[in-house]
């Protein structure tokens, strides 16, 4: 028997497939379907900072919407009704999923500044999580605003959630930085114990016919691997947090690059939308085999082997790669 | 147990009683007493308990008539039970009351007394109701205010168990069921104290069981029904004693002693006025005032009404009166008196009383105000040697002179009492922050506490007025404040300025505040001239903030509630300025705690930014300003519209005199084209570069604020300057010019024509050929481009092709500028069917929404045409309508067969070619139309010369050759519910009626209870826990008939389809129903996004399109077919957008998945349903099969 047990956030996994941040985490019975499938732990659903402010503010807007506009009523819905925000809602799932299973449960937050909304990772690290997952998504769209700006944010923003909590927290970033190592750097001396990589950005489609902008959600591919495989490669080593790679996990051939190029876990999500929890014994046993086949007797002894610091050619992460590329493109028949 | 004091309504503090005192309460709505069911339903959904430890099972009925026979049957089964009802309402219970009461059945019905619909329907305030229900047999229990309503509930509860005889409890709508009052909660150990257990389990026994069988309910002959009838005396005799015995105990167990008959006043009193239910509360402040003058009065309240036990009454007439004044507040015409005043009379007489002159009087019907004033008119009256007798007061009745004068600065109220009068907009939360505010003084300081509320009868646009009274004193006023009377007055819309006048209520020295965009240094020339008088004679104290920059810094969006309520606070001095913040915070955080901390902290910031931004204006010594208050209405308008309806759209509706009202509830319609209310921040504007001509914007707008004219272009001869146009693109119209326009002073801002405008701007799609834009600068130069578009000529409606959208449209409206909502969904329909059919079409309107904005005074939308032709409307009642409309029917062709039948005797004076013209005219189409019409008018005309005796009867009824069109109009709560069964048999009739079901799956006019048409999974009044069942399809329904045709439209999705299913319906020789999706606000989204939400509903499964023509069935096809495509969005993407849907996700998570599934598989179903239906075969080729 192979040992496939890793350690991530401080946390001992038994593997090193983990749920990422999707909505497989929805609903207690998946959460246990993923466990008894092999999961090793599960990255809670996202909590959107714009979704505890909002939704409580669009609430209370149709809630009063319409109102005191007649004698004949003053509201259209009932009064005494407690409403769950979607927040506590979140918090009592996460409470129910941690009672359900017995891998370790990471609770996801998704927000870009400092403010009110962060007293949700304290609710989180109470209703039990093991760790937490910081999502830093945001689009800037004003000219106006600086990366420095930006940047300055999102550490204030580790940095206050850090302090409001004990558990472990891993800080998920998206790869549009100009100095990926150095925000790496900083973010994890603002208090981040691992760094999750990438993010996904929703890429909205335009409609030719109404001329209007459109959602437009495309689960991620094996190809998609890449680029975070590239900067877990660069990272491992340099930094002194835990590293996951998420985005286009999808083989066992993908997890053991993931696990090569120098990360702790690999976080699979699109794959089990699109086919089911039933391919994580797959890629578990796959995963096995080859390590039999390879002659492995754990996963640790493949972390960060293909890593910039470990391969035998370190720039083959760098620019010379880049013109490789081009050249074996060129001499494609 | 400790009492709490609670400041609440009258509804509230009834049904606090009944949901603690019953099992099974069986609820309808219906103003104003729909609240008590709410609350009892909305009690039951937290799962509160009674006092034996059980949830009350509440359960909504199709009618009153039906929660009537369901109480009926609960409690013959021997559940305690009860119902909650007004009005109309009370009336569908009658028969069953006798039977209830017949059988001897102990329960209570709590009513807040309304008036019943004679020439006109009003949801306001009289005994009207309760009186028409005094010979049922039932015991009637009138409290006076809030507190009493309370406490009396709970007395009759007690009472009927012990005399099983059944008691009304009641009291007056809207004054007393929404006036909030501090009062004293009794706990559930009063409860429990009054209710005698031994009592409720001789109900029980008394069920009807299978353990011991019984028979109740037989039919009796005449031989033993008369002696069996009068078996009952007994019981009615003791119940006296009984109510007497539980008063009692009650004043032993709470210190409030009440007694059949209260008398208050001098025990010397010379002249006494015998009053019942609020008015008496009035009546005895007055007393109170006067006897401390030394005047010789006093005034009986009447707490037992029936039965009136004589021998009470007469005790606690005081032996020294010389004259009686007895105060109804209803009217039964032809009567010898009203109710009251003949009990009275009857029982001096029966008594020997002699020596004391009785007079009657009415008072305070629909609301009408009874002030200390009118009491001391009446008390004035009775020192006369001659009173008037079978007077009223509170009106000018100046036909036949029964009215008493009084003095309308007569005042009795507390000088230590502060009267506050807000002004607020329908939608910027002012009352419900004075209902806070009057919580705070009511239950954070020593005060007595009042708050009243009044909202006129627009839904967009409307105005409020609060009325808030404090004070170290008890409060007895039920009235609202009147002119100089106020300490404080707010305008918290400062456009109102211009149009009412609020200063007038502000008593000398008094404070004014105002909502201003102006600062303080800028705000004094903005106020009219008559406001700057009022400041400056009046020497009040004035002060200005910008709210809505506040609000709009704070995320409050248009809300000022807060901040005007911070600002009342702040300057009132009622607490300390620290503590009253503190206490609005608290109140905030009660208010808003549950909807998040973000909603919180924004009502925070916007009291931390108030003050800042408060400030008091330096009034200068004289007037500056530079125009005067707007009139009512222009001044070319009709003389009808500015002599009556003017003062009542400038709410001085009270000074109009008997004799300017039309005798029978006739009123003219068009009128809503004069008042010009300028609501809207925001008006379209068209971009003719960018139009298509297709005329959508005109077709989806609620108010008829848009409309579109091709014409000829020698008319742009005189237009004003800026007044656009463009070549005509319609292929019928070439060559002609082409305008859309909009009117700035009626839009009410909604969006929907931008929504729906498919034009964009090829570089820059969000610029499309309508588009929003401030309205006050445009506001001149549009209403005269308006007027000049009104001025051109309409298109010959005998050559238009109807059947395209953008022809329709060029059709004139019959029906404009309602008090809708802005963004309405029903009225696009309706201003359809006047475009269409209006010139020749009756309509029959179920009381709803609908009847509202369509029939409330002031104003009325239905209009008429440049011939004088427009939609003649009424409204009968809520439960009656399709029968009214058949009604319609009936007349038409009855008509039609009289002057058929006696046409021909006529040939020899008009001719055979007028003859057969007028009998066999081919009236499908508007041509064929005109000419029925030339040929009617050509027959009166020869008939004016005829000397036969008929002439004149054919005559009067020579117009029904011409094609009528019968609308029967209503929403869904009429058509799904109340008046299914009249719907149905109108239906089976096979006559010629067009039915259009205005569908919003609730009961919007009264606030969004749930109906049979609610989907599943729909949180709606009377469904706190989502609706748990499938929508009733009304469609499928009708169409089982065969021979109804029957079409399900939704204009969001397709406008062509339901411009074709009006047209085939009214074509249609035949009984029609249109049932049409019709978004409303109720379902708690962006009403500019109806269109959208209607077109997901269709996408979803949830609103299949359709039409079913039985007229291919006779050419051997499938009548049914369907409109639109097989579902290509999720139910959820339809459902989550609505906040009737969101919000069970949030309260009941769980509940919200399964009913989320199970909607789903409904489309489903549904579709397949209506697919197989649509792809049978019909005729012989299915008969060969």
């Amino acid at each position: 028997m192979v040992d496939l047990s890793m350690t991530y956030l401080g946390l001992k996994l038994k593997n090193p497939l983990v749920a990422s941040a999707s909505p497989l985490s929805e609903k207690v019975e998946t959460a246990k379907e993923l466990e008894a499938a092999g999961i090793a732990a599960i990255v809670m659903y996202s909590l959107f900072e714009e979704q505890i402010i909002h939704e409580s503010l669009e609430l209370d807007h149709f809630l009063f919407y319409g109102t005191e506009i007649s004698a004949e009523f003053d509201s259209f819905y009932p009064q005494s009704g407690k409403y769950t925000l979607k927040a506590d809602a979140y918090i009592e799932k996460l409470k129910k999923i941690k009672q359900s299973v017995n891998i370790p449960v990471i609770g996801s937050l998704n927000g870009v500044s400092s403010g009110g909304w962060i007293k949700y990772a304290k609710k989180i690290e109470d209703a039990g999580a093991d760790a937490l997952e910081l999502n830093l998504y945001f689009l800037p769209t004003n000219p106006a605003q600086t990366a420095n700006q930006i940047e300055e944010n999102y550490i204030t923003l580790v940095h206050d959630v850090r302090n409001s909590i004990k558990i472990p927290l891993a800080v998920k970033l998206s790869p549009f930085f100009s100095a990926i190592p150095n925000i790496a750097r900083r973010l994890v001396e603002a208090g981040a114990n691992g760094l999750v990589l990438f993010n996904r950005f929703y890429q909205p489609d335009l409609d030719l016919e109404t001329m209007e902008v459109v959602p437009n959600l495309i689960l991620s591919t094996s190809n998609e691997l890449r680029l975070p495989l590239r900067w877990i490669a660069i990272l491992y080593g340099q930094i002194n947090a835990d590293l996951a790679l998420t985005t286009g996990i999808h083989t066992a051939e993908d997890v053991i690059k993931t696990i090569m190029a120098g990360a702790s876990v690999a976080m699979i999500a699109s794959e089990l939308l699109a086919q089911g929890i039933g391919r994580v014994p797959v890629i578990l046993t796959d995963l096995e085999k080859w390590m039999i086949q390879h002659e492995y007797d754990s996963i640790q002894q493949m972390k960060g082997s293909l890593s910039q610091n470990s391969v035998s050619e370190p720039a083959a992460f760098e620019r010379a790669n880049y013109m490789k590329v081009l050249n074996s493109f060129k001499s494609m028949p | 147990m400790e009492r709490q004091k609670v400041t609440i309504d009258g509804n509230e503090a009834t049904a606090s009683i009944a949901h603690r005192t019953n099992e099974i309460c069986a609820i309808y709505p219906i103003t104003p007493s729909s609240n008590m069911g709410e609350f009892a339903d909305d009690w039951s959904a937290v799962k509160r308990k009674n006092i034996w430890g059980t949830v009350p099972l509440v359960i909504e009925m199709q009618s009153e008539g039906g929660a009537s026979g369901a109480v009926h049957g609960a409690l013959q089964s021997g559940a305690l039970t009860t119902t909650f009802t007004a009005s109309q309402g009370l009336l569908l219970m009658i028969p069953n009351m006798f039977k209830i009461a017949g059988e001897l059945t102990s329960t209570v019905f709590h009513v807040s007394a309304r008036t019943v619909a004679t020439h006109a329907l009003s949801i306001f305030g009289d005994h009207s109701d309760v009186m028409a229900v005094r010979q049922t047999g039932w015991a009637m229990l009138p409290s006076g205010s809030v507190q009493e309503a309370h406490d009396m509930a709970l007395i009759a509860q007690a009472a009927t168990l012990e005399a099983r005889v059944p008691f009304l409890h009641f009291f007056d709508g809207f004054r007393t069921s929404h006036e909030v009052a501090k009062i004293e909660q009794l706990n559930d150990d009063d409860l429990r104290a009054m209710i005698d257990d031994e009592l409720v389990r001789a109900h029980r026994a008394r069920a009807l069981s299978p353990n011991h069988p019984v028979l109740r309910g037989s039919a009796q002959n005449p031989d033993v029904f008369f002696q069996a009838r009068e078996t009952i005396n007994p019981f009615y005799t003791k119940v006296p004693g009984i109510v007497q015995k539980a008063m009692d105990k009650f004043a032993k167990l709470t210190g409030r002693a009440y007694h059949l008959f209260d008398y208050i006043g001098a025990p010397d009193a010379e002249r006494v006025i015998i009053i019942m239910a609020s008015g008496g509360e009035t009546a005895e402040a007055t007393t109170h005032y006067l006897v401390e003058k030394g005047e010789k009065v006093g005034v009986i309240r009447v707490r037992l009404y029936r039965p009136f036990d004589t021998t009470a009454f007469i005790k606690s007439l005081p032996k020294t009166v010389k004259s009686v004044a007895v105060l109804d507040r209803t009217k039964e015409p032809g009567a010898s008196g009203d109710p009251l005043y003949l009990d009275v009379t009857s029982t001096l007489f029966e008594n020997g009383v002699q020596g004391i002159k009785v007079i009657g009087g009415r008072y305070g019907l629909s609301s009408k105000e009874f002030t200390p004033a009118m009491v001391k008119a009446v008390f004035d009256e009775l020192k006369k040697v001659n009173p008037k007798n079978h007077f009223v007061v509170g009106i000018n009745e100046d036909v036949t002179h029964t009215s008493l004068d009084y003095d309308l600065n007569f005042s009795v109220e507390h000088p230590e009492t502060v009267r506050c009068l807000f002004f607020g907009l329908g939608s910027d939360g002012t009352v419900g922050a004075n209902k806070n505010s009057i919580k705070i003084i009511g239950e954070e300081t020593n005060n007595n506490a009042q708050g009243y509320f009044y909202y006129d009868s627009k839904k967009a646009g409307t105005l409020t007025v609060s009325h808030l009274r404090f004070g170290p004193k008890p409060i007895q006023a039920p009235y609202l404040i009147t002119p100089n009377t106020a300490n404080f007055v707010a305008c918290h819309q400062f456009n109102f300025l211009e149009r009412f006048d609020f200063t007038k209520y502000a008593q000398p020295g008094a404070v004014f505040l105002v909502n201003s965009l102006f600062g303080p240094k800028e705000v004094w020339d903005k106020l009219p001239q008559e406001v700057q008088k009022d400041i400056i004679e009046k020497k009040l104290r004035f002060y200005t903030i910008n709210a809505y920059d506040v609000a709009e810094k704070t995320g409050m969006g248009s809300r000022v509630n807060t901040i005007m309520q911070t600002c009342f606070f702040a300057i009132s001095g009622i607490l300390p300025r620290d503590e009253a913040i503190e206490q609005i915070k608290k109140a905030i955080k009660k208010t808003y705690g549950k909807r998040g901390d973000a909603v919180v902290m924004k009502n925070y910031a916007a009291v931390d930014q108030t003050l800042v931004n408060l400030h008091e204006v330096k009034v200068p010594d004289k007037v500056t300003s530079t125009f005067t208050r707007r009139a009512p209405v222009a001044a070319e308008a009709p003389d009808f519209v500015r002599n009556v309806l003017g003062p009542m759209i400038a709410f001085e509706g009270d000074s109009i005199p008997v004799s300017a009202m039309p005798v029978d509830g006739t009123f003219p319609t068009g009128t809503t084209k004069w008042e010009k209310r300028n609501i809207a921040l925001e008006i379209p504007v068209w971009e003719s570069d960018l139009c298509i001509q297709c005329g959508k914007c005109v077709f989806v707008c609620p108010h008829a604020v848009i409309r579109h004219k091709v014409y000829e272009k020698k008319f742009l001869e005189k237009n004003p300057e800026t007044f656009k146009f463009m070549d005509s693109k319609f292929k019928e119209y070439p060559g002609m010019a082409y305008t859309v326009q909009v009117a700035p002073e009626d839009c009410t801002g909604c969006t929907l024509c931008v929504e729906a405008c498919p034009a964009k701007d090829k570089t820059n799609p969000a610029r499309k050929a309508i588009n929003m834009a401030l309205q006050p600068p445009l506001r001149e130069t549009e209403a005269k481009n308006w007027e000049f578009f009104l001025s051109l000529p309409e298109i010959d409606r005998t050559a238009i092709n109807l059947g395209t959208i953008k022809n329709s449209q060029l059709l004139e409206p019959l029906f404009e500028f309602s008090g809708a909502c802005a963004g309405c969904g029903e009225t696009p329909y309706i201003k359809l069917l006047s475009q269409l059919f209006g010139d020749r079409s009756v309509i029959a309107n179920a009381t709803g929404c609908s009847s509202i904005y369509g029939g409330n005074l002031p104003t009325t939308p239905y209009t008429f045409n440049k011939e004088g032709r427009g939609p003649a409307w009424s409204n009968s009642l809520f439960e009656d309508n399709a029968e009214f409309g058949l009604g319609f029917r009936l007349t038409l062709d009855k008509q039609l067969e009289y002057a058929s039948d006696i046409l021909p005797t006529f040939v020899n004076e008009i001719g055979q070619d007028l003859v057969d013209g007028l009998l066999k005219a081919d009236q499908t189409t508007d041509l064929g139309i005109k000419q029925q019409r030339e040929r009617v008018e050509a027959l009166k005309q020869k008939l004016t010369r005829s000397k036969n005796p008929q002439a004149k009867n054919l005559a009067a009824v020579a117009d029904s050759f011409v094609k009528k069109s019968v609308w029967i109009v209503g929403g869904d709560g009429w058509a799904y519910d109340i008046g299914y069964g009249g719907l149905d048999h109108v239906l089976s009739t096979g006559r010629n009626v067009n039915l259009l079901v205005l569908d919003t799956e609730v009961y919007s006019n009264t606030g969004g209870q749930a109906s049979k048409s609610t989907p599943r999974g729909a949180v709606a009044r009377f469904a706190a826990s989502g609706k748990g069942l499938a929508k009733k399809d009304l469609g499928l329904m009708a169409i089982a008939y065969g021979y109804v045709y029957v079409a399900r439209v939704a204009m969001g999705y397709s406008d062509q389809h339901t411009l074709k299913a009006f047209i085939e319906a009214e074509a249609y020789n035949g009984p029609s129903i249109i049932i049409a999706y019709s978004h409303c606000i109720s379902h708690g989204y962006d009403m500019s996004k109806g269109l959208e939400q209607q077109k997901l509903a269709v996408q979803s499964g949830l609103w299949p399109l359709y039409r079913f023509d039985p007229r291919l069935a006779a050419e051997d096809k499938n009548p049914l077919q369907i409109d639109c495509k097989e579902p290509t969005v999720s139910v959820e993407q339809y459902m989550y957008n609505e906040t009737r849907f969101r919000m069970l996700t949030q309260s009941d998570e769980a509940r919200a998945e399964t009913l989320l599934k199970l909607s789903s598989e409904d489309a489903k179903s549904r579709w397949s349903f209506y697919s197989q239906l649509a792809a049978m075969h019909y005729g012989k080729s299915a008969e060969q099969k």
